[in-house]
């Protein structure tokens, strides 16, 4: 809704949902509303026995992460969803905009749970001190916000806002990704699965925005734009480095979540509709990870990647709808 | 040479798969789009998973009516599965979905608009599977 201009008296209009100018609004808002979920639904508490096992350094590399990603959980709800509300097309985005909104509320809090549940008062509040000065965490952060001012283009906000939805959680979402395959922190890692499915739409919904706005274009003004996100993805991925070496060299797993950096690259780009940057030998995820991200998905063998023996029939799926005839 | 169907929304990702397959390809593939379509050839089809938090409704309205057409269906002889894998378990479940109502194998799996290694893969996966059914029949 435009309030810019109110001596003008243009009519103030209410959003209409049963007046759609674009599919997507609705069919994003009725994933998103019916992924609502709060972190009392995870039941956190059976993780305590298992935080009992990890050694005072892995603790602290855990929390730490957290706090990384509260911190941008927390840009996105107070400062960019709501940034991308002005230059929304319909009403019906503006509406989305603020479902998205809060939920990074919402994940910013569940962080809070899992603390409250698993750690000391004094071991919390020295992360989020590390968080505050951490001086890769609060670049890159900074680099986004830089993006997301009144004066920034509005599309470099969408793009800004795809990178941090699609690329910079990911070097912290690697670590409970990682606890789960190693069968630890188990319910913490459904809950950042909670997360992680929540941040695909909001990845997916403001790049479709963003090629949306794009294909009006003139090519040369278009071809800016690319190459601004190509460099924004360069200087992140600069910072995204020395961040995963900071915080997982001790554990010996910052190549591990290198390669993580860069599949999760390929997809934040390709949600603008970009095509990947990283080559393959680049993004040789560790199997473990991926089977985390999606467990049990990989149960059906399908026989191109020459993991399956034959071809193998899907099965055990719902298929209930109506609109199927046989 | 046989043929590929898929479906593809407004982002495209599919499309943009299709696409760089078709490069390698002499038949153009072809796309539902909502409208009445009837295949002509024996055909893999390629499609995106659009479900709720429970997998109800993940295979895409167009795709269903598609696949309504028993002649459609009778010409289908394998199931390519897009997606990606933030759905967790529900990755590319309309894939699956698919396979099993209609009997057919599952063939591959790819996210978004795919990568280098998945184009490489389903072209030549594809190559080998219809000479296999070829030779079959
Ligand atoms: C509302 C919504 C629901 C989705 N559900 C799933 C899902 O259940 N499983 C999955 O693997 N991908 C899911 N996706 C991701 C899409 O399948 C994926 O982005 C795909 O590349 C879209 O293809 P298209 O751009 O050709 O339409 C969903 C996306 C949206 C927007
Ligand atoms: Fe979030
Ligand atoms: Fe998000």
């Amino acid at each position: 809704m435009n309030i810019a201009h109110p001596s003008q008296r243009a009519a103030l209009k209410a959003v209409n949902w049963n007046r759609i100018q674009d599919d997507k609004d609705l069919e994003v808002w009725n994933r998103l509303t019916s992924n609502f979920w709060l972190p009392e639904k995870v039941p956190l508490s059976n993780d305590i026995a298992s935080w009992a096992t990890l050694r005072p350094a892995e603790r602290q590399l855990t929390i730490r992460v957290f706090t990384g990603l509260t911190l941008l959980d927390t840009i996105q709800s107070a400062v960019g969803a709501p940034a991308l509300m002005p230059d929304a097309e319909t009403p019906h985005e503006e509406a989305v905009l603020a479902n998205i909104a809060f939920m990074e509320a919402v994940h910013a809090r569940s962080y809070s749970s899992i603390f409250s549940t698993l750690c000391l008062t004094a071991e919390v509040d020295e992360a989020f001190r590390w968080s505050e000065e951490n001086p890769h965490l609060q670049q890159k952060a900074r680099l986004i916000l830089d993006e997301y001012q009144a004066t920034s283009d509005p599309l470099r906000r969408k793009v800004a806002s795809v990178f941090l939805e699609s690329f910079l959680f990911y070097s912290g979402f690697y670590l409970p990704m990682w606890w789960s395959s190693r069968a630890r922190l188990t319910n913490t890692a459904d809950l950042i699965r909670l997360i992680i499915r929540d941040e695909a739409v909001h990845g997916y919904y403001i790049g479709y925005k963003y090629q949306k706005a794009v294909e009006r274009l003139p090519e040369e003004k278009r071809k800016e734009l690319k190459d601004f996100a190509f460099a924004l993805l360069f200087d992140l991925y600069e910072i995204e480095a020395l961040y995963a070496a900071e915080l997982y060299d001790e554990v010996g797993l910052t190549e591990d979540v290198k390669a993580f950096l860069h599949y999760n690259a390929n997809k934040a780009l390709m949600n603008l509709g970009y095509e990947a940057l990283f080559p393959a030998t680049a993004t040789n995820v560790n199997p473990a990870i991926l089977a985390s991200l999606s467990p049990g998905a990989d149960e059906n063998h399908d026989f191109f990647s020459g993991s399956g023996s034959s071809y193998v029939i899907g099965k055990a799926v719902a298929t209930e709808d109506e609109d199927w005839e046989f | 040479m046989e043929g590929l169907v898929y479906f593809s929304s407004a982002t495209g990702n599919t499309r943009r798969f299709v696409e760089r397959l078709g490069e390698r390809r002499a038949r153009p593939a072809l796309r539902i789009l909502g409208g009445p379509l009837s295949a002509t050839a024996p055909f893999v089809l390629i499609c995106p998973s659009y479900g709720d938090g429970e997998g109800r409704g993940s295979v895409p309205k167009p795709v269903i009516r598609f696949l309504n057409d028993p002649a459609n269906r009778a010409l289908l002889r394998g199931v390519i599965g897009a997606g990606n894998r933030n759905f967790g378990h529900l990755f590319a479940h309309a894939g699956g979905v698919v396979a099993e109502k209609c009997g057919v194998p599952l063939l591959y799996r790819f996210e978004l608009a795919g990568t280098g290694t998945d184009i490489d893969r389903v072209d030549k996966g594809l190559e080998e599977f219809w000479t296999r059914l070829r030779e079959r029949a």
